[in-house]
């Protein structure tokens, strides 16, 4: 990790990662988004398996492949050229959401452009700005047993991104178990429950957490 | 029995009109049926909806038919990375109907497997939800969803024996697998056409009984959105 030299504050997008792999468990399936979400693999703690899980109908995502041996067939969701591994498995669209939808897949990071307190999520639409839609997130976070949200702590003209409510059109209501920023951790153990500020980047006061987030949390 | 046409044109003939629904294989430019969709901008119908995961790019895939006019609307869960896709979007000249993956994807196979609808939690709560049915089942609510029954599939795959079994390759399989059985006509073009008895009958990913016309559309030249790789370590 590098280290800080007090003017950047917090985690970066590496080390954001990074903290979400803490999250991982032997013998996982896991769906990883596009973005800083798709660096967790890069932080698998030795001796554990974990299968990643491409939503365009691959088990057992390998790394990049080297040059002259990449394939078009051969993509992730991010359209990205991967290669494979000993297990790995293909499949068709309607076999890999069944996988998401009906609840074989362990955990799921994923981006967001907004949080509520309340654990819904926002990550597909700007009206009147953006269209590109919400491919396979809406799936997933109905879906998936445990749900990360990984993201800046906020946008960026400054304005918190883990707010009382959602101002921009639903992705899942009700669904984020966890959310990763660069300044903080925040957790909640059920979906009844509010979410608790679990950990502090290094270098990041609960003040400073405080006055950068408009949702309400639960904190020592 | 004979599936097999010489070229996308002829396997097209008849089985294409105005403002019919198409549905149409393909993650990105990954197997997409390049050939069909050149021959299907060629004959000029318009009006036609399209229920694809994707909208190809500027000039690939579907995106070559939005340059034409061609489509009035498509189905689809992801249209990013499409300049033209966005400027008729905005102007009002394509219509959109966001789909999340999940549902797209089964709606295709509830279609081809005679479903005509079915309850999914995705999307509950959400702008997708809206004029949907809400049920709800052991205390949780869930959308009722669409099957998708098209008047045309197009779908690419790699192998086929003369029958009409059909092999894909890797993430190419993707959509073309549901997108084949919610047709009415199904046309598949192939890298390769082998003798029957040549394909693992174990390992069929496409059966015969769903594949009308098929056609050999190589040699190709597969195109690659994004193209990332690692480096060799030293010896």
């Amino acid at each position: 990790m590098t280290a800080h030299d007090g003017l950047t504050k917090g985690w970066t997008r590496d080390q954001m990662a990074a903290r979400a792999a803490q999250e991982l468990r032997d013998a996982y399936y896991v769906n990883l988004g596009i973005g800083i979400p798709t660096l967790v693999a890069n932080h698998v703690p030795e001796g554990m398996t974990v299968t990643l899980q491409s939503e365009n109908g691959m088990l057992g995502i390998g790394p990049f492949p080297y040059d002259d041996e990449v394939d078009p067939d051969l993509i992730n969701a991010g359209k990205q050229t991967i290669s494979e591994l000993p297990h790995s498995a293909y499949f068709d669209s309607a076999a890999s959401f069944a996988m998401i939808r009906g609840g074989h897949i362990d955990l799921t990071v994923l981006g967001a452009m907004e949080v509520a307190e309340n654990g819904d999520i926002a990550n597909w639409m700007i009206p009147g700005k953006m269209i590109k839609g919400m491919g396979g997130a809406m799936d997933l976070v109905a879906g998936v047993k445990k749900i990360i949200v990984v993201m800046e702590h906020v946008s960026k003209d400054g304005s918190p991104k883990f707010i009382p409510a959602c101002t921009l059109p639903f992705t899942g209501r009700n669904v984020v178990d966890m959310i990763i920023t660069d300044l903080a951790v925040f957790q909640r153990p059920d979906h009844a429950s509010p979410f608790r500020l679990l950990e502090c980047a290094p270098g990041v006061t609960l003040d400073e957490v405080k006055a950068k987030t408009t949702a309400a949390f639960v904190h020592v | 029995m004979k599936k097999l046409y010489p070229d996308a044109i002829t396997a097209l003939e008849g089985a294409l009109r105005n403002d019919m629904l198409i549905a149409c294989g393909g993650f990105g430019l990954c197997g997409i049926p390049e050939r069909l969709l050149d021959a299907v901008r060629d004959s000029g119908v318009t009006g036609l909806t399209f229920a694809s995961n994707n909208a190809g790019i500027d000039n690939e895939g579907i995106g070559k038919l939005l340059r034409t006019r061609q489509v009035k609307k498509m189905i689809s869960s992801y249209v990013g990375e499409n300049k033209e896709f966005e400027r008729q979007y905005f102007s009002g000249e394509l219509e959109v109907e966001f789909c999340p993956q999940g549902t797209l994807a089964e709606r295709m196979r509830a279609g081809g497997a005679g479903i005509p609808g079915f309850y999914t939690k995705t999307g509950v709560g959400t702008l997708v939800a809206e004029g949907k049915e809400v049920k709800s089942f052991n205390g949780e609510d869930y959308i009722l969803e669409r099957g998708i029954f098209a008047d045309l599939s197009l779908v690419k795959a790699w192998r086929a024996d003369t029958t009409g079994n059909v092999v894909f390759r890797k993430t190419a399989r993707n959509f073309n697998q549901p997108a084949a059985t919610c047709g009415k006509v199904c046309v598949v073009e192939v890298e390769e056409i082998v003798p029957a008895g040549t394909l693992d009958p174990d390992s069929i990913h496409l059966h015969g009984v769903y594949v009308q016309r098929m056609i050999v559309g190589a040699p190709y030249d597969k195109k690659i959105e994004f193209r990332t790789v690692r480096e060799r370590e030293a010896a």
